[in-house]
């Protein structure tokens, strides 16, 4: 199976590899998946006062189309705000990279990371987390 | 000079031996005939050139000419042996014995005897591949009419105590038969030492060509016989109907001859570009060789890369051809099923590549393929989350992972 020119270059060179400060109350950290299964994602954004997301970071165990999604997905998350990046779809990640539907899950879990991430930053500051994630069925 | 992408999955097939191409050519043109031709020289012509062929490959197994039936290759031998077997030997009984690190065309095949009616026991194997003798012994009943144990594993490389198990089988009067695809031109097989009585082996994994395979059944002590699985004209002694595969004899009978004198070379040549290819990757933390050390093939290697998933990390190689136990593609998510069997867990199983070398691989291509395995390795646990974890000392057991 041949991947798209999208997914080599995000698997060539991922943007946004790293870890934030996870004590920090304005950091929401995400980790989904298992290893069991070939993929865990663990994303984080850092949230500003204004509900904007100032700085996004991903590590993927996983193959090349999982390492591209969550490395888009930061891509996408920076300079939104959390409302906006709650309507990230996955099936925009499959448009974008362009993924082969064996591969569709792997937009499945980003969106699922980003969701999670959001999730525990509404936690830590006190507010209801509001989605249930895609992949939980 | 490396000439890319390099090919190190030489268990899935092999490159064909030009050699063997040369001897293969005449019989696509000038020698075309019908081997089952008895009345001119264009029958005659071909039926010679399988002849020699049997001569050819019978040397290398160390069994007679006639106990060869040629098939299209080493799944339609396996179906061929225990089918043929479990019909013609109704009377005596309907259970048969196999492993569970057998090839789907073995296990996939006892399945169907399954849904006929007919018992079969899948043995496990232990941690490092090997099944117990003690356990095959007493999985016999008065109902086995068959032991089918593969010799060589096709992930691992795991070779399976196949003379103990002849003479287990034939003490108990059971037949043993022994999917060799694997092993059959890479180390020495003895059909009469090993006590097997049926054997299949394919030619494209020994350099010959793809579509030509082999069935080795016994013509005494004991006299074997498997009921044919096509119907037709009778061929190769009514076992195995069909216009015979002429060039592909041939070419299975030159690629066998290749492998009996060339093999001590070609072997130690293997080895030891195998052994320095894990002597390096081995050296990398969390790295794990797969199967056991002693009782294997020469020419194959199955490592695990923990926290790097297979996949991704043949992406990150993908100018060397290699395959991995990990299975993302498929829709089930499962990992190799035998590295599974082997009681390895989900994770390593994801984490493994396995390298297959031939008597074309080179030096140059193993440097190459250390230096740049290493390199993948390195940056993707960089950007795995659970390397991360290790280093900070989480027991990644420990973690509710969510579901997915």
């Amino acid at each position: 199976m041949a991947y798209s020119d999208k997914v080599i270059d995000h698997y060539s060179n991922p943007r946004n590899v790293g870890t934030l400060d996870k004590s920090k109350s304005n950091v929401g950290t995400g980790l989904v998946g298992a290893p069991e299964c070939g993929d865990v994602m663990r994303l984080q954004i850092e949230v500003d006062e204004n509900q904007v997301i100032t700085d996004a970071k991903f590590k993927t165990f996983g193959c090349g189309s999982a390492i591209a999604s969550s490395s888009l997905a930061t891509e996408w998350l920076k300079g939104k705000t959390v409302d906006e990046a709650l309507a990230i779809d996955n099936m925009e990640i499959v448009e974008e990279l362009a993924l082969p539907p064996v591969k569709i899950h792997c937009s499945v879990l980003a969106e699922d990371a980003i969701k999670s991430a959001i999730n525990d930053y509404r936690v830590k500051n006190g507010l209801e987390p509001l989605v249930e994630a895609k992949a939980h069925h | 000079m490396l000439k890319f992408p390099i090919y190190l999955d030489n268990n899935a097939t092999t490159p064909m031996d030009p050699r063997v191409l040369e001897a293969m050519l005449p019989y696509f043109t000038n020698h075309f005939g019908n081997a089952a031709s008895r009345n001119h020289p264009f029958g005659w012509a071909a039926e010679e050139a399988v002849d020699y062929a049997r001569e050819q490959i019978a040397a290398l197994i160390n069994c007679n000419p006639k106990e060869l039936i040629f098939t299209s290759g080493a799944t339609e031998s396996d179906n061929l042996a225990i089918k043929g077997v479990f019909e013609m030997y109704a009377s005596k009984g309907n259970h048969i014995i196999t492993a569970t690190t057998e090839h789907k065309a073995v296990l996939d095949t006892c399945k169907h005897i399954e849904k006929l009616g007919g018992q079969v026991t899948y043995l496990q194997v232990n941690s490092e591949g090997l099944i117990d003798l003690n356990e095959l012994e007493a999985a016999i009943t008065d109902k086995t009419i068959l032991i089918s144990i593969m010799y060589g594993n096709n992930e691992v490389g795991v070779i399976q105590p196949i003379r103990e198990i002849g003479q287990i089988a034939k003490k108990h009067g059971v037949l043993f038969f022994s999917d060799a695809t694997q092993a059959v031109g890479k180390i020495p097989v003895d059909v009469e030492a090993d006590g097997i009585d049926i054997m299949a082996f394919s030619g494209h994994k020994m350099y010959g060509p793809k579509g030509v395979g082999a069935l080795y059944v016994r013509r005494k002590n004991p006299r074997v016989k498997v009921t044919a699985q096509m119907d037709g004209g009778g061929h190769e002694r009514g076992m195995r109907s069909g216009t015979l595969n002429v060039p592909g004899i041939v070419g299975l009978g030159k690629a066998a001859e290749i492998c009996r004198t060339d093999m001590a070379s070609d072997t130690a040549r293997i080895i030891a570009m195998r052994d320095r290819l894990e002597r390096e990757l081995l050296q990398m933390e969390e790295s794990y060789l797969n199967g056991n050390k002693e009782s294997r093939l020469p020419h194959v290697s199955n490592i695990s890369f923990k926290y790097v998933e297979g996949e991704g990390l043949m992406m990150g190689v993908k100018d060397i051809a290699v395959s991995s136990g990990s299975a993302c593609t498929s829709a089930s998510l499962e990992p190799s099923y035998v590295l599974k069997a082997m009681g390895m867990s989900d994770d390593l199983a994801h984490s493994s590549l396995r390298f297959g070398l031939s008597r074309f691989t080179t030096d140059e291509e193993v440097d190459y393929a250390i230096s740049h395995v290493k390199e993948a390795v390195t940056k993707l646990r960089e950007l795995s989350p659970l390397w991360e974890m290790f280093k900070e000392g989480i027991d990644l057991d420990s973690v509710e992972w969510a579901e997915h």
